[in-house]
């Protein structure tokens, strides 16, 4: 039961010619070098390789700096030479150089650069593959990939056209685009006079709505990422999903026919349309009795193999769906999304926080326990002094000491904060937005600013009207919205902002929500006034998240595109999900 | 027609030779140019010459003048030589005038006698001083051979990427070779050199004695020898006054010619022309030029005065005193058209055009027979291509006119040819002019490409010429008019005479935003003359931030650097400035210049905690934050320290901070795992197994594992683990034991603060039905319902839920029931769902 394009959606432009540049840019790297015969994981141990070179393809990090570093005066300590050549991806920092320098081997290694920033997971998925981006940019204030990200919007602007329409939140949003822009009039001429083939483009901070990554995902391929964790497009399906002593790497997209048709489905319904599905796959399968030869060499050469292919991919997801029942069960994982819900509508906090303290006690989970504390501490706009204290020593006790450190990093990026006396936080408040005014300090770290940031989650959500109201119980099968995506509870706030802002074409009559996200020097309209793009691309719309985006936004946006004729096309740092931003925060021991 | 080819000489059947004048020079020298070291660069370059050179004796006072001339003989620059004697003056490829001194220091000057630098040819040669020095070219540049006074020959074949080779010795040599030369095979320099009647080659390994096949008998010694200018052929002279050429390989002969003349030539030099196959050579005389070639007999001019050669690629420039003369090989198109009584195409063409204008129906005839024999397109090309070997434009115009004549008559003829000539036609004669002075021929200007001939015009300064060939040619902007703006406004910042407003207002007056024109380059030009001033003036019109970084920092701006770093919002340039700002300010000021660029101090801080965690510290202590300072030194307590005392040691320096930040809540915590610790480290000791770096929880889930129970409830109360962990933990490790009697004892210790569903929960976990059902017997009225379905008992728990009449526990169990088994339970739910209903 997938909903099938509105007949006027307009098509996606092509994005495998992203792939066929950036593989071709590596083949032209490599090929400098020999033959490459093996490849390793760059990581803190000797080389086992006996090659006369060795090339390493990393991101610029300066802990793999350290690595590569470590490996090359082994190396010389045992008196061996060899050559070797880091290849950076997407590019050189100086302070790699730097490090490489100090360790005293910058003239053993040669360097490189593989542009290589946008990755398409999909037909209408592109990821930066970056992470770290979540944790360098909201955690650390570094703005290195900000550089990136503009590159790549660029890139994509060449390849596809100038993009006439553009709104952003979010400071990295602002800071990214205008440094897009700047790009754009750099090499001025080259876009001028194409026709856009994208209408719009939506830059969005992950940190505008931490809420929505927080949740559960109860869509298929959110569930499937959560369970499984989807990396790069592909998953791997363990054996009690294969219902085999193996393992299968599995891509997960578009290409797949029985996927796609669930990706976006809530989960309480796909097991249903899978078991429809295996009857039908039967039904055609039994239609061979009644055949002759000819019409059995035609079933034979020309769909069986489909029918086999399709069976196949049919009963790989009723296995992982077994699997994610079991698992989820096992968890009481509906007492988990009651308790979520409740959060999300602001009733029985009390309740909550208790469940979440058995969550705790019981050790569950550690990253778990965390995301529950984040949830209620974004939807309570901090949590009371006592239940600030009391969870986290709880959880310390739980888990380690160790995490005091991860709450100190949760509280700087305003995930897990105290309620403050209202009066000293709105004269921070103050104090800030007139330092954001003043351009020089208009790069403020973000560890300051968090000071001063208020979730205000609840006001928002009834501006927003992000809790739908029910009468009687919520179609899933047939969603009236976005809600659906967490099974009719909620509306994803990012979703929701980018549906308002794309209907009136500004953020006129937001301004209470642009205030309430605190984001009121950077919420941005940019529409260019030439009326060159034609009503098929002006439906096409990019959304870009820095700091990663989940399955379910993306489900509840295709949805929307559903409903309204338009086409959404994803531009992530990475994609993202709970687990992976509690663990961007933690501080682990080394 | 037939005065046309007056100066036309034959040489032998095939070819013909001519003489014309370029210019009539007046750069009015006063001395002889045999008394003068000179030097002429190819395809028309400019010429040197250094008056008053070292052997004349008289007079050692007065200083020798170096003086440069356009070839047309306008001066372009005059200086006092200054420093030691020269032997050898030379044009590079780059049009740098470079002057061999005696010491083998070579000095550099450009085109307008400015200096650029020098450089030595090694202490070899500074002992011996040099005898003799030759500048060749090469398809990697420019290169310099020296003979020294050592009779030891050394050469760098490229100036530019100086690498000095000595050549091995010549067996047996005891006085300087009668002459020698470069040969350039195989991308490698070589050296032939003639001691007497022997020849030999030097490579860099070794030394080879070659003879020329076919050489004639009786040659003594030879007086001159020649190489072309592609390298491919040599010709020498020979005592006897017998010329042999052949290819520079010496495998083979071309040809061979007696002169009969015994006295040494000044000067011997080929005269080809590409893709012709015709080989002569010049020599030159005191009075008298011969050119000789595969012939019986040679041409002969008489020099008026004292002249000097300069071998081009396609023929031979001839300056004296008074003119300035080029002579070639007729190439094939013009000898075709000019030949008297010729009835090629093209000559018809010519004639037919000639008649046309003189409206006579001959035109007609003459146009007729071309088209019968099928060739007006050969004439039409024939034309073309001669127009563009003539040097007088009413030649080139006569030609032309032809062609488009002809053309006329042609279907589809491209036009391209025709247009391209025009146009090349049009940039040779504005260069040829005696103003400019560059004597291009059409081959020499193919060969050196429009974009070198506009690197050349720039190099003289000829800025509008320049801008106006380009605009001519339709030269994209990048590579045509920007660039050369760029370079004006490079020899615009030089003018030190003119303000810093001034010169900047008037760079950016006429560059504007002229697509890539690169500010910071001029402003680097100009900090380069010293103007730093300026350059921060050129600098403000640079749009792009990132570009101004560099700059800025090698004029040691780095507080305006990092804050146009920090506006490029480029983190990798910002980083580069900082590393900048750390080596030149003292830890201090550098800490302060951090404190006011938030972003740059975050950048740093990364920095630091990967590669200098001190620093990090001491920004921290700075900056009086406490609270990063304490999660600091926890950091260090799990990555730094091994002992267990060190680790206790950061961690109260933690807690010190955290008090400092007034952070109770995590000194506390800090002080309460000072406290595990050591406390872990006791456990460890007295009961064996791990214990450090456990939670609090997980270690008194060991102990009870581990029997200990006593321990486990002192390290409960001493933590003041709240009841519900601790009956949480007790619960789960006694069942992991599955010792199920003291679970039982536990549970009724006291009434329990979880109540006693996770106790059904957890044994069923265990698989243990036998004990659930125990609990399940005292759970709570409102949970019954749930612990009922754990265990199983799915009929019960529908009496139950019944009872409690509540809608979500009938849906809950009749959820559970499956099957047949529960058939009759599902029914009686489903009756007592009705009745509730009725009422």
């Amino acid at each position: 039961m997938a909903f099938p394009h509105r007949p006027d959606a307009p098509e996606l432009p092509d994005f495998s010619m992203l792939k066929r540049l950036a593989r071709d840019q590596l083949i032209y790297l490599l090929e400098q070098q020999h033959e490459v015969d093996k490849l390793y994981k760059v990581e803190n141990k000797p080389a086992l390789s006996s090659n006369e070179q060795l090339c390493f393809l990393v991101r610029p990090r300066i802990k793999n700096m350290r690595y590569i570093a470590n490996l090359v005066n082994a190396d010389k300590l045992a008196g061996r030479t060899r050559k070797y050549k880091v290849i950076f991806s997407p590019q050189k920092f100086y302070a790699c150089e730097m490090v490489l320098e100090e360790e005293g081997i910058y003239g053993d290694v040669s360097c490189d650069e593989w542009a290589f920033s946008l990755l398409p997971l999909d037909v209408d998925l592109l990821s930066m593959e970056l992470p770290e981006f979540f944790r360098d940019y909201f955690l650390e204030g570094d703005q290195r990939w900000i550089n990136t990200v503009a590159q790549a919007l660029h890139l994509l602007s060449t390849l596809y056209g100038p993009f006439p329409n553009s709104y952003g939140i979010g400071r990295c949003a602002k800071m990214s685009y205008e440094l897009w822009r700047k790009l754009e009039e750099e090499e001025d001429g080259e876009t001028k006079g194409r026709r856009p083939e994208i209408g719009h483009t939506f830059l969005l901070d992950r940190d505008t709505d931490f809420v929505t990554a927080l949740c559960s995902q109860v869509v298929y391929e959110g569930l499937v990422d959560d369970t499984f964790r989807i990396k790069c497009g592909s998953v791997d399906f363990g054996p009690e999903v294969t219902s085999s002593d193996k393992s299968l790497k599995v891509l997960l997209n578009a290409e797949d026919k029985v996927f796609s048709e669930i990706r976006n489905e809530h989960f309480s319904n796909v097991f249903g349309f899978l078991s429809q599905k295996a009857r039908n796959l039967q039904a055609q399968y039994d239609r061979r009795r009644g055949m002759d030869i000819k019409q059995m060499k035609n079933f034979v050469s020309q769909e069986l193999k489909g029918l086999k292919q399709e069976h196949r991919l049919l009963s790989l997801h009723i296995g992982a769906c077994e699997s994610i029942m079991k698992k989820k069960t096992k968890q009481d994982f509906q007492e988990l999304i009651k308790t979520e819900h409740a959060l999300l509508e602001g009733f029985s906090i009390r309740e909550s926080t208790s469940y979440i303290e058995e969550h705790i006690d019981r050790q569950v989970s550690p990253i778990e326990s965390l995301r529950l504390m984040c949830l209620l501490s974004i939807t309570e706009n901090g949590l009371i002094p006592k239940d600030y204290r009391s969870l986290k020593t709880q959880y310390l006790q739980s888990y380690g000491p160790e995490h005091l450190l991860t709450f100190s990093n949760l509280r700087r990026a305003g995930l897990l904060t105290e309620q403050a006396p209202g009066d000293t936080l709105t004269a921070v408040e103050s104090k800030v937005s007139k330092l954001v005014t003043d351009k020089a300090a208009g790069k403020i770290t973000d560890a300051f600013s968090s000071l001063a940031k208020r979730s205000n989650f609840r006001a928002i959500s009834k501006k927003l009207n992000l809790i739908p109201r029910v009468d009687g119980e919520y179609d899933l099968k047939v969603p009236r919205d976005m809600a659906y995506v967490f099974s009719g509870a909620y509306v994803p706030l990012s979703c929701r902002i980018i549906e308002q802002v794309l209907e009136r074409r500004s953020w006129q009559g937001l301004d209470e929500v642009v205030r309430l996200l605190n984001c009121s020097e950077f919420a941005f309209t940019d529409m260019t006034k030439e009326d060159k793009a034609s009503s098929e691309s002006l439906r096409l719309i990019l959304v870009v998240f820095l700091g990663g985006c989940t399955f379910s936004e993306i489900s509840a946006l295709r949805f929307l595109g559903r409903e309204k004729g338009y086409r959404f096309i994803f531009l992530t740092t990475a994609v993202t999900n709970s687990a992976r931003l509690m663990e961007a925060m933690s501080e682990v021991k080394a | 027609m037939d005065c046309y080819t007056a100066n036309w000489n034959p040489l032998g059947d095939s070819a013909f030779y001519r003489k014309y004048e370029l210019y009539s020079m007046d750069w009015d020298l006063k001395e002889e140019l045999r008394d003068c070291l000179v030097a002429a660069a190819p395809y028309g370059g400019p010429i040197a010459l250094l008056r008053n050179p070292w052997q004349k004796e008289k007079a050692a006072s007065v200083r020798p003048v170096l003086d440069i001339y356009s070839a047309s003989g306008m001066p372009l620059a005059s200086l006092l030589w200054k420093s030691g004697p020269v032997v050898s003056l030379g044009w590079s490829a780059e049009e740098e005038l470079l002057c061999v001194q005696e010491d083998g220091a070579v000095l550099v000057y450009g085109l307008h006698g400015d200096f650029r630098r020098h450089f030595s040819m090694g202490n070899e040669v500074l002992q011996n001083r040099v005898l003799d020095a030759r500048i060749f070219h090469t398809e990697f540049g420019s290169g310099v051979a020296i003979l020294t006074g050592a009779h030891r020959f050394t050469l760098s074949a490229n100036v530019g990427d100086l690498k000095l080779r000595r050549m091995p010795e010549v067996p047996g040599l005891q006085s300087a070779p009668s002459c020698w030369t470069t040969l350039c095979q195989d991308r490698v320099a070589h050296i032939l050199l003639a001691v007497g009647p022997d020849l030999y080659l030097l490579d860099h390994a070794a030394c080879s004695a070659v003879t020329p096949p076919g050489l004639a008998p009786g040659v003594s010694s030879f007086l001159q020898m020649a190489v072309s200018f592609t390298y491919r052929h040599l010709a020498l002279f020979t005592d006897t006054g017998y010329i042999w050429m052949g290819t520079a390989s010496l495998k083979e002969k071309l040809c061979e010619f007696n002169c009969n003349i015994r006295a040494p030539p000044k000067q011997m030099v080929w005269c080809s022309r590409p893709r012709s196959k015709e080989r002569a050579v010049v020599v030159a005389w005191e009075r008298r030029l011969m050119v000789v070639g595969d012939a019986p007999e040679s041409i002969q001019f008489v020099l008026d005065e004292d002249s000097y050669l300069v071998p081009e690629l396609d023929g031979v420039r001839i300056f004296s005193r008074s003119t300035h003369e080029f002579l070639h090989e007729v190439p094939a198109a013009s000898e075709e058209i000019f030949k008297i009584a010729s009835m090629a195409p093209g000559a018809l063409l010519l004639e037919a055009q000639k008649e046309y204008e003189k409206e006579s129906q001959k035109a007609d005839e003459y146009l007729r027979e071309i088209q019968e024999l099928g060739q007006l397109t050969q004439a039409v090309q024939q034309c073309i291509e001669a127009a563009g070997h003539e040097h007088q434009p009413d030649m080139q115009k006569s030609l032309l006119r032809a062609a488009s004549f002809g053309k006329c008559f042609l279907d589809r003829f491209p036009p391209d040819n025709f247009v391209r000539m025009c146009q090349d036609l049009r940039v040779l004669n504005a260069v040829r002019d005696y103003h400019i002075g560059i004597p291009l021929t059409y081959s020499q200007y193919k060969q050196l490409t429009i974009q070198v001939l506009l690197d050349r015009l720039v190099l003289r300064r000829l800025y509008p010429l320049a801008i106006q060939i380009c605009e001519y040619l339709r030269l994209p902007e990048v590579q045509g008019v920007s660039r050369i703006l760029a370079h004006w406004a490079c020899y615009k910042v030089q003018q030190k005479d003119v303000s810093d407003e001034d010169v900047a207002r008037a760079i950016n007056q006429k560059l504007g935003d002229t697509p890539g024109v690169s500010y910071s380059d001029i402003a680097a030009r100009a900090y380069g003359c010293g103007r730093t001033e300026l350059a921060i003036k050129l600098l403000e019109y640079e749009p792009r931030s990132g570009e101004q970084v560099p700059l800025l920092l090698k004029m040691k701006r780095s507080k305006l650097a990092l804050s146009k770093a920090i506006e490029s919002g480029d983190t990798d340039l910002v980083f580069t400035v900082l590393l900048h700002l750390k080596n030149e300010l003292n830890r201090g000021d550098f800490f302060m210049t951090l404190r006011n660029q938030p972003m740059a101090l975050s950048l740093y801080r990364q920095f630091c905690k990967h590669q200098e965690l001190e620093t990090l510290k001491d920004l921290y202590n700075q900056d009086d934050n406490h609270q990063e300072l304490g999660s600091f030194h926890i950091r260090a307590s799990y990555a730094a320290e091994e002992r267990i005392e060190g680790r206790v040691a950061a961690l109260q320096t933690a807690a010190d901070a955290f008090y400092k930040a007034k952070n109770e809540f995590a000194a506390k915590a800090t002080e309460d795992q000072m406290r595990l610790l050591r406390l872990q480290r006791r456990l460890e000791d007295e009961l064996g197994g791990r214990f450090l770096d456990l939670s609090l929880h997980n270690t008194v889930t060991t102990l009870i594992l581990g029997g200990h129970n006593k321990r486990a409830e002192q390290l409960a109360r001493d933590f003041r683990i709240p009841d519900k962990r601790l009956w949480w933990l007790k619960l789960t490790a006694l069942a992991d034991l599955e010792d199920w009697e003291e679970l039982e004892k536990f549970s009724k210790s006291k009434k329990s603060p979880i109540g006693y569903l996770p106790f059904v929960e957890i044994c069923m976990k265990q698989h243990n039905k036998y004990e659930a059902k125990k609990y399940a017997s005292r759970v709570g009225p409102e949970q019954k319902v749930k612990a009922l379905l754990l265990v199983g008992e799915v009929a019960q728990a529908a009496d139950v839920a019944i009872e409690h009449r509540n809608e979500a526990e009938l849906s809950l169990v009749l959820s559970h029931c499956t099957g047949a088994t529960d058939g009759a339970t599902a029914d009686k739910i489903q009756r007592a769902r009705a009745q509730a209903q009725k009422k």
